[in-house]
């Protein structure tokens, strides 16, 4: 058992800011300690590599429960920028780097990054429309013949 | 592990060395052995002196991502010089405590 290398698989279906970090993050930790990693964006998560969207994520604060603020102020105009500004002014402090550059930051550290094709076909997108790091477009059986003995994670 | 524990320097239960300051680049070239790294080049040094100098400057050991933005060693090149796991290995290396941070 222990002679087998430590993998982490992660899947990404969300892409808002504050849900983007989590999955990029801890695939970097993993890499950084010498463990196999690979993230599979689907659904939402997407947005997360498509070049048209990956700069602008944002923090939505309607229904979600941790931006401890009434639904109803949350819905208001303004308040969805403000707290992205927010968030990622806080990013910054903790020297984390904008979602593109963390893309290219994993690949660089040999982190997989797969499309999920069955997402892709819905939003019609195609290769060219996902920034360069993404690896490949793949089904959901071969991300999980892929991740076989990893550990796994979904977003 | 032998040349390793004939170093005569403090470490913990990981390995890392518990005083930075017993460091010197033989114990450096012999941890790194330990690590799977044959032999120490150029640009391993540069990774090494860059840490060091920023942990007696800051008192932190940098981050993986400092290192790459400031050493002049980019991502790639850091996992290429340090084989899996770059973060522990320079942290060990460079004789300084294993590193915390998330990034």
């Amino acid at each position: 058992m222990s002679e087998q290398p430590r993998k982490l698989a992660i899947i990404c279906s969300k892409g808002s800011l504050d849900m983007a970090y989590p999955g990029l993050v801890l695939a970097n930790a993993a890499r950084m300690m010498g463990i196999e990693a690979s993230i599979f964006f689907t659904f939402w998560g997407m947005d997360i590599i498509a070049k048209k969207t990956v700069d602008h994520l944002k923090v939505t604060p309607v229904g979600n429960p941790a931006m401890h603020m009434p639904q109803l102020v949350g819905g208001l105009p303004g308040v969805t920028d403000l707290a992205t500004t927010m968030m990622k002014r806080e990013l910054e402090r903790l020297d984390m780097p904008p979602v593109r550059e963390f893309l290219e930051m994993l690949h660089d550290a040999g982190c997989g990054i797969y499309a999920c094709r069955m997402a892709a076909e819905m939003m019609h997108l195609e290769k060219e429309d996902l920034v360069e790091e993404v690896d490949d477009i793949i089904g959901a059986m071969e991300f999980l013949e892929m991740a076989e003995g990893a550990q796994l994670l979904f977003i | 592990m032998s040349a390793v524990t004939e170093l005569n320097v403090q470490l913990d239960a990981e390995g890392f060395m518990t005083d930075p300051n017993q460091w010197t680049p033989e114990i450096a070239a012999v941890l790194a052995r330990d690590e799977g790294i044959e032999e120490l080049t150029e640009r391993h040094w540069q990774v090494i002196n860059f840490v060091r100098e920023e942990y007696f400057k800051t008192g932190q050991s940098p981050t993986l991502r400092t290192i790459s933005k400031k050493s002049g060693v980019d991502t790639k090149e850091l996992y290429q010089l340090f084989p899996k796991g770059p973060a522990k290995k320079v942290a060990r290396i460079a004789g300084l405590s294993k590193p915390k941070g998330c990034i």
